[in-house]
Order: structure tokens, then sequence, then C-alpha cells
């Protein structure tokens, strides 16, 4: 069991920002986030794309402005429970108990919902079948490739994944890579690659085909693909492998008993607290008359919402309002040596 | 200004007054349609306003910026009159323009 005062849920820049309030006012924290990376839209959607309007930043790409704040909360040693999804929420007391996907567990005083437009989820098929595959012999994602050698992997997409996931499992196994284009959006040099090895035979190339059916019962027996023109095919296959980016989805939060809006929680504007005591909601998932989803409204979302995290964590005690540049305490906290 | 015709997955017809300038994405998120997520607000990022773009305007468009096609391969059962809503900017060209919203986004 994790024991902290304010567990934030995503590690985007509004959830690490908030952290950094929370350290600033002597509140420790854990932050979970579902990708394998702090950082979130700004990380996962455009790391390399400029942002122009944050607050004395002319310029800044995504990843730049992820660093800095990882570099702003250092003194803080903010533990990140990476590729964890929160599930259960169960009030015990006056604390919090939460259990991620990976069976983490917190006990906390206060929640920070930072979700953003939800936890990164992989993109799936269309086809109703391939549930009952999922995660025996249909994957969107790949942990242990062992398990593929001299198998025949059927890989669907057209991005980096799939074009190197294709490139390197046609060692080990018989692959057929299909895409639903000519083009690709991966990487050049990988294109070619799997051109070449379409060529030579180590690899079959299907494009302008997508997925139709797959038939099978404990497991994936075949899959048949239909390209533009109508025309089907269908081969035997092994496993099937989806590579189709990320999407991001609210998951259990709708359960919490929180009240939402068009994927929205809605929150107070004077401390960011939900309709649920002790749970609060910043950035882009909160709603509010007036609200803009902007990362700048999301830093002062985080300020305010750590200091209503305070009397959950620390009941005993008044908040004072201090600025960093003159608190002794706060640039305590901050490990400032004089 | 344009008529949009939006087409959702419920066979509901909604014909929304645009000005030009922006896109059918936000025409539709300012008017409620639904079945348009636009998870990223604009920036091509997500495909979830992908739409279905009805044959006979298919050619009237404006041409897909690089990055469209790319992003329309994570879109939930993309055709070959796929577009993503986004980057649909309205002007008074598209007067008459009817788009599908397909079943899901995800």
């Amino acid at each position: 069991m994790n024991k902290t005062d304010v567990l934030i849920i995503g590690a985007g820049p509004t959830g690490l920002f908030c952290a950094h309030q929370l350290g600033i006012i002597g509140l420790s924290c854990h932050i979970v986030d579902n990708l394998d990376k702090a950082g979130g839209q700004c990380i996962e959607l455009y790391p390399d794309k400029p942002i122009y309007d944050i607050p004395a930043i002319p310029e800044c790409t995504g990843e730049e402005l992820t660093n800095n704040l990882l570099q702003q909360i250092k003194p803080f040693d903010v533990k990140f429970h990476l590729n964890e999804r929160v599930e259960e929420l169960k009030k015990v007391e006056n604390r919090w108990h939460i259990k991620t996907s990976g069976n983490q567990e917190f006990d906390v005083a206060s929640i920070v919902i930072a979700g953003g437009v939800g936890s990164f989820e992989p993109r799936k098929f269309p086809l109703k079948e391939c549930e009952k595959f999922e995660g025996k012999s249909l994957f969107y994602s790949i942990k242990d490739k062992s398990i593929f050698k001299d198998k025949t992997i059927s890989i669907f997409g057209g991005g980096d994944s799939a074009l190197d996931w294709a490139i390197e499992l046609s060692n080990i196994s018989k692959v057929s890579l299909i895409h639903r284009r000519d083009g690709f959006s991966g990487a050049e040099s990988s294109v070619q690659k799997v051109k070449e090895l379409n060529d030579q035979g180590k690899l079959n190339l299907y494009t302008k085909y997508q997925i139709a059916s797959l038939t099978g019962n404990e497991k994936i027996d075949s899959v048949s693909i239909k390209h533009d023109d109508g025309e089907v095919k269908e081969f035997k296959t092994d496993y099937v492998l989806g590579f189709f980016g990320l999407i991001m989805q609210l998951g259990p939060i709708l359960d919490w008993g929180l009240n939402i809006n068009k994927k929205t929680v809605e929150v107070n504007t004077e401390n960011f607290e939900t309709n649920i005591n002790g749970i609060f909601a910043i950035g882009d998932i909160c709603s509010y008359p007036g609200k803009l989803k902007l990362i700048l409204s999301g830093f002062h979302e985080g300020a305010l919402a750590a200091r209503g995290c305070f009397k959950y964590a620390k009941p005993d005690e008044k908040l004072r309002f201090e600025f960093t540049t003159t608190s002794k305490a706060a640039q305590e906290r901050l490990g400032i040596k004089k | 200004m344009a008529k949009v015709t939006y087409n959702t997955h419920d066979s509901k017809t909604h014909t929304i007054d645009i000005q030009n300038g922006l896109s059918v994405m936000e025409g539709a998120v300012q008017n409620d349609i639904p079945g348009i997520d636009a998870d990223c607000g604009g920036g091509m990022a997500c495909a979830t306003c992908h739409v279905y773009v009805n044959e006979e305007w298919l050619d009237k468009l404006p041409t897909k910026e690089d990055g469209e096609e790319d992003m329309l391969d994570m879109a939930f059962e993309p055709k070959k009159n796929s577009r993503l809503s986004c980057q649909l900017i309205v002007s008074d060209e598209l007067d008459g323009l009817v788009v599908n919203i397909p079943s899901k986004q995800a």
C-alpha cells in the first residue's frame, strides 16, 4: 500500500504542475498514468509540435514543456506509477483507497484527476468477433515475442509499430502485413525494408486490404481480408496483431459517481473539487462555466486544487499563503540552499 | 456561409448553417451533433472527427494534407470517402455538403 497525501491521476502538464504546487505547500503525492512516460497528450500526440501560449515561454514543443515540468518538480521526489490505470475506488473512513490495473494500491487523503480526455488505450479492430480472441491470439501490443516463433502472424496497420514488428517478426515467423492503402505513415526506411522482404518472399505485403472476418473457436484459425475493389482473401493464421495507435477513453472513472457531462467532470471554480468531497478534477477533463481547454488554465486549476487538498491531508493545520520568492518553508521544500 | 448536412448513425439528419472559416468538425461540436468526438480539438492528432463524405463531394473538397491520410489509418473503419472533418474548412463552395458520421469513433 502506497500511503501519501494526494494521488494525481494523469502525468500530463496539468498533473505535473499540480504536483509542484502540492510540493510547495508541503504535501506529498504520487502520480499514476496509463502511458509508459510522463507528458500526456503533449508527449503522445504532439511531442515535436510547437506550443505558443505558455505564459512567458514564447515557443516550446510538447516534449520541451514536459521536460521542463519534470525538472521543476524534481525537488519533490514525486513517485510515478506508469503503465498503470486506476480501476477501483473505495472510501475508508476519511481516506481514499485506490487500486490500479497493475494491482498497485494507494491510501490517500484526496485525489486529483488530471486525466485529459481519458487514458490512452490501443485502438481496436472494428469487428465484434475480435473481442473473444483478444489477449489470447489477438494482440494490440507485444510483451513476449517468443510466443510467435515459427507461427503464422497477420499484422495490420501502416505506422512504425506495424512496420517494425513486421520486420522483426519476419526473422522468426511467417508474417503477413496488411494495410488499407499503398502509403505508410511509418519511417521511409522501414517501408523500403518491408518492400524488400516482400520481394524476397520473406514476408507477404497486402496493401489496400482491410480485415473482413476472423474464424476460429478457442484460438484464431484464419483471417479474411477484403480489397478496396471487393476481392476477399482468406488465409490461415495463428495470431493477429493490430497497430492502430492510441485512443483516449475515460474508463473506470466513469463509474465513480462523479457528475460527468460530455466526457468531462463538473467542478466548482473555487478549488476544482467535484461533487464528491476530496476528489478534484483539473485540466481538459474538468468543466465549469467559461472553461478553456488550454494548458495555462490547467496550471491555474492545479494551483487551486492543490490548496483544496490541504484540509484533507492536514485537517488540524491552517494553510498559509506564501510566495516562493520570500517563503523560507517553500524554499526549503525546493531544496534551495543559501 | 454553407449549409452542411450531417447524417448520424441513428439515421437522423441535421442540416446546419455554418459560417465560412469554421471546420465541419467545429460546426458539429458547436451544434451538439452526436458522433463527432474531436478529442484533440482539431490538431489532426486523433482521428475522432472522422466522417464519410458523400461521393459526389469527394472531388470538390480541399485535398488531404500529408498527415490526414496517416491519421485516417487510425480511424474506425476508414473507407475511400473518409475524411477528418477538422480538415474540411467551410466556404461558400461547400454549400450543400453531406457527411455521414460513422457508428463510432473508436
